[in-house]
């Protein structure tokens, strides 16, 4: 007989236990997609007086798009970006501070400080920095010869989301690269040390490959938080502009369905991104957790 | 954020409905700072004029959220009894007939004494249906006009008495001031949409679309890519190449005003209801005030401007007690004092001919140069087909369309002619959803 089993007296306490988070996940998860994908086959007017069925032509118009497909490309190169930007700047600091043998918690608490942030307050703080007018940034690449303008350059545009949607995701990154390095046992380190191997060698040979299961995870924590909860930075920095250059696929379902009071595409693209979250949590489970050793 | 809005707009009516006895009347208003605290003085007077009913003001954000939270609360049946809506979502709000409760039809269903004729007709053109009968509530409209540093000028060897006539004068007023120190550019402008192509075009009495720019039907559409309007966007690419011209940034251009206050740039294009805004900023300078530029080389310019700035619609859906308080709010809300009063201190047009000839008598135009310079722009001769104003459907999306176009001809990725075809072409597809939207 299997110990480990609980065994409930009465069939129905179990569902009765499960039901509040139930609840939650019909009314706020699994209801409003409903409704996405029924909307996203049909036309409506803003006010919902009139509603037409249009079967798939609403995702027949995004595919000839060129602005949805101009979003396509720009979340292909934001994405991957900001997880490169902020997985790589969270892992140098997290090596970097496992080095320093005093003041470690100062600097760890330091870095740690931007997630406590708000995503807005941040992103208005980096408009803020870059802002062509009354920015300090923009001053200051002045004096090295750059015209830093991110209102008209899509390039500097670009540059200044990636940067803005990075910095606070680099001390989450942070946290967790620090956690692994403590997981890694000093013996090995000091092994490799006493063979010969310097600093930078015991890096690449032996810390970063035991922690690619951090490093895989974080990256997907990153791409889907780059994907999707990158809003609020966009709407405090740049609002899509120069000409659309940073107008992410998320973004184009705010300003397409709320702004623009286009729900039948709006809803597709959200249809359209909640097929690429799935695609994401299914490579999360399926391939990153087997194929990482421990 | 639509729901938290939302929440907050429903505890606010529950807090304040359980204490009077009063008819609740709500209003969604997207009127911040300044202007917001003004319009609460204005409901807190009215609820102290009488005990019948009693208005409850509710920011709601910025203008397209205050429309979208309103369409939003329609659909959850929760809507406000007045939403302040602007001027572009004038081709929504009309569509949606079964949502919108037709101002002429509320005060004659009320027996409230209305006379259209009293409103300025620049602004009531707007807002009026095929028959002319009145479909919202004129508020808040303003036009574009010309600001310009005085003491600038003086510097640049100009009479800081003379704003720029001409397009051909801004051109030449930039480069003497650029030349001779007095400020590091010439010009900015906030709303390159509204100013640089739709004020642009009926000042010059020249199409911005077919069927009397939209006003004539849903079946219109746009024609911004005319051989002036092709000259007037190379011209401010030039402008901005040699340094004439600083681009304030897309929408209502929010890094033009620090470029004008901060003495960077010697003029500024934007809306009379500025007017409070500059002069609070303008610390160390003198304002000057003038009509907006025109090529004197047009035949029929300058014609007159169009307005901007919003209307109150009233919504379906609630009790006849509430329409007659909505009713007697209007009323109270049009009357000459409160008209002359917002409109003085904004910079909003006054909206009524008798809230104008109040101001003269007050002597308040005297003393305070450079008020009427918008009233006196926008009824500068009587509206043509060109310069109604304008009506499309999905024109919020239109407006964005203008601004990434302007910064492809900036950024250099487009000539003026390929920019402004593509807002027509991209515009038209808007309008035709539009249609098969509404259809």
């Amino acid at each position: 007989m299997q110990t480990k089993r609980t065994v409930f007296g009465n069939r129905l306490l179990p569902y009765a236990l499960l039901l509040p988070q139930l609840a939650v996940t019909v009314v706020f998860f699994l209801w409003p997609a409903a409704q996405a994908v029924l909307q996203s086959f049909q036309r409506e007017d803003a006010f919902g007086l009139s509603t037409t069925w249009v079967g798939l032509t609403n995702y027949a118009d995004l595919l000839s798009d060129p602005t949805y497909l101009n979003s396509l490309k720009v979340t292909a190169i934001f994405a991957p970006a900001v997880t490169l930007l902020s997985v790589g700047l969270g892992l140098i600091f997290a090596a970097s501070l496992d080095r320093l043998a005093r003041g470690s918690r100062v600097y760890a608490a330091l870095l740690v400080w931007p997630y406590a942030v708000a995503p807005a307050i941040g992103g208005i703080m980096w408009w803020f920095l870059f802002n062509p007018t009354i920015g300090l940034l923009p001053y200051l690449l002045a004096m090295v010869g750059y015209r830093w303008d991110h209102a008209l350059q899509p390039t500097d545009a670009m540059i200044l989301v990636v940067i803005a949607a990075s910095w606070k995701q680099v001390s989450y990154n942070f946290l967790f690269f620090m956690a692994g390095l403590q997981a890694i046992p000093k013996s090995m380190i000091e092994a490799a040390a006493i063979d010969g191997a310097g600093p930078v060698k015991r890096f690449f040979t032996i810390v970063f490959p035991l922690l690619s299961p951090t490093t895989f995870f974080l990256a997907v924590i990153n791409l889907v938080y780059a994907m999707f909860d990158t809003f609020p930075v966009i709407h405090a920095t740049t609002g899509g502009n120069p000409a659309q250059s940073t107008n992410i696929l998320v973004y184009k379902v705010f300003v397409d369905g709320f702004i623009g009071l286009n729900l039948g595409s709006s809803a597709a693209q959200s249809v359209v991104l909640m097929a690429i979250v799935v695609a994401l949590t299914v490579i999360q489970f399926k391939w990153v957790e087997r194929k990482v050793t421990y | 954020m639509l729901t938290r809005s939302l929440i907050a707009g429903l505890a606010l009516t529950f807090l304040s409905g359980s204490s009077f006895a009063a008819t609740e009347i709500t209003w969604w208003h997207a009127m911040g700072g300044e202007l917001g605290k003004k319009l609460d003085e204005i409901v807190a007077k009215y609820n102290a004029s009488q005990s019948d009913y009693k208005v409850t003001a509710v920011y709601k954000g910025s203008y397209p959220e205050t429309m979208t939270a309103a369409i939003a609360a329609f659909r959850a049946k929760q809507q406000p009894d007045i939403v302040q809506v602007f001027e572009v979502g004038t081709g929504t709000m009309m569509a949606a007939k079964g949502a919108v409760y037709p101002v002429y039809q509320l005060m004659k269903d009320t027996g409230t004494a209305f006379d259209q004729k009293a409103f300025l007709s620049a602004v009531v053109g707007y807002y009026t249906d095929a028959d002319g009968n009145m479909l919202s509530m004129p508020f808040n409209s303003s036009t574009p006009i010309l600001y310009y540093n005085k003491d600038v000028f003086q510097k640049a060897g100009l009479d800081p008495e003379q704003p720029p006539k001409t397009w051909e004068d801004v051109e030449a007023y930039s480069k003497k001031i650029m030349s001779s120190g007095a400020a590091k550019c010439g010009f900015t402008t906030g709303w390159i949409s509204w100013v640089q192509l739709e004020n642009f075009s009926a000042w010059h009495n020249k199409p911005i679309g077919t069927l009397q720019n939209g006003i004539g039907g849903p079946d219109a559409e746009l024609t911004f890519n005319g051989d002036l309007q092709v000259r007037h966007w190379t011209n401010l690419k030039k402008w901005q190449d040699e340094g004439l011209f600083q681009y304030g940034g897309p929408a209502g251009g929010n890094d033009a005003p620090p470029k004008f206050y901060s003495q960077e740039c010697a003029i500024y294009m934007n809306s009379s209801a500025s007017r409070a805004g500059v002069i609070g900023n303008a610390k160390d300078f003198k304002v000057g005030f003038g009509m907006l530029p025109y090529y004197s080389d047009v035949q029929g310019a300058p014609q007159n401007s169009i307005i901007g700035g919003a209307t109150l619609w009233v919504l379906k859906g609630h009790s006849e007690a509430e329409y007659k308080g909505v009713a007697n709010f209007f009323t109270f809300l049009s009357s000459p004092e409160v008209q002359a009063d917002w409109h003085q201190y904004s910079g909003y047009l006054p909206i009524t001919e008798a809230a104008y000839k109040l101001g003269q008598d007050q002597g308040f135009y005297a003393k305070n140069p450079g008020s009427d310079v918008a009233i006196k722009q926008i009824t500068l001769n009587p509206p043509t087909e060109n310069s109604k104003g304008l009506r499309f459907g999905n024109y919020v999306q239109i407006r964005d369309v203008i601004d990434e176009e302007f910064q492809n001809l900036l950024a250099g990725k487009k000539t003026p002619k390929d920019a402004l075809d593509s807002v027509v072409t991209r515009g038209n597809k808007l309008i035709a959803d539009f249609r098969a939207a509404n259809g």
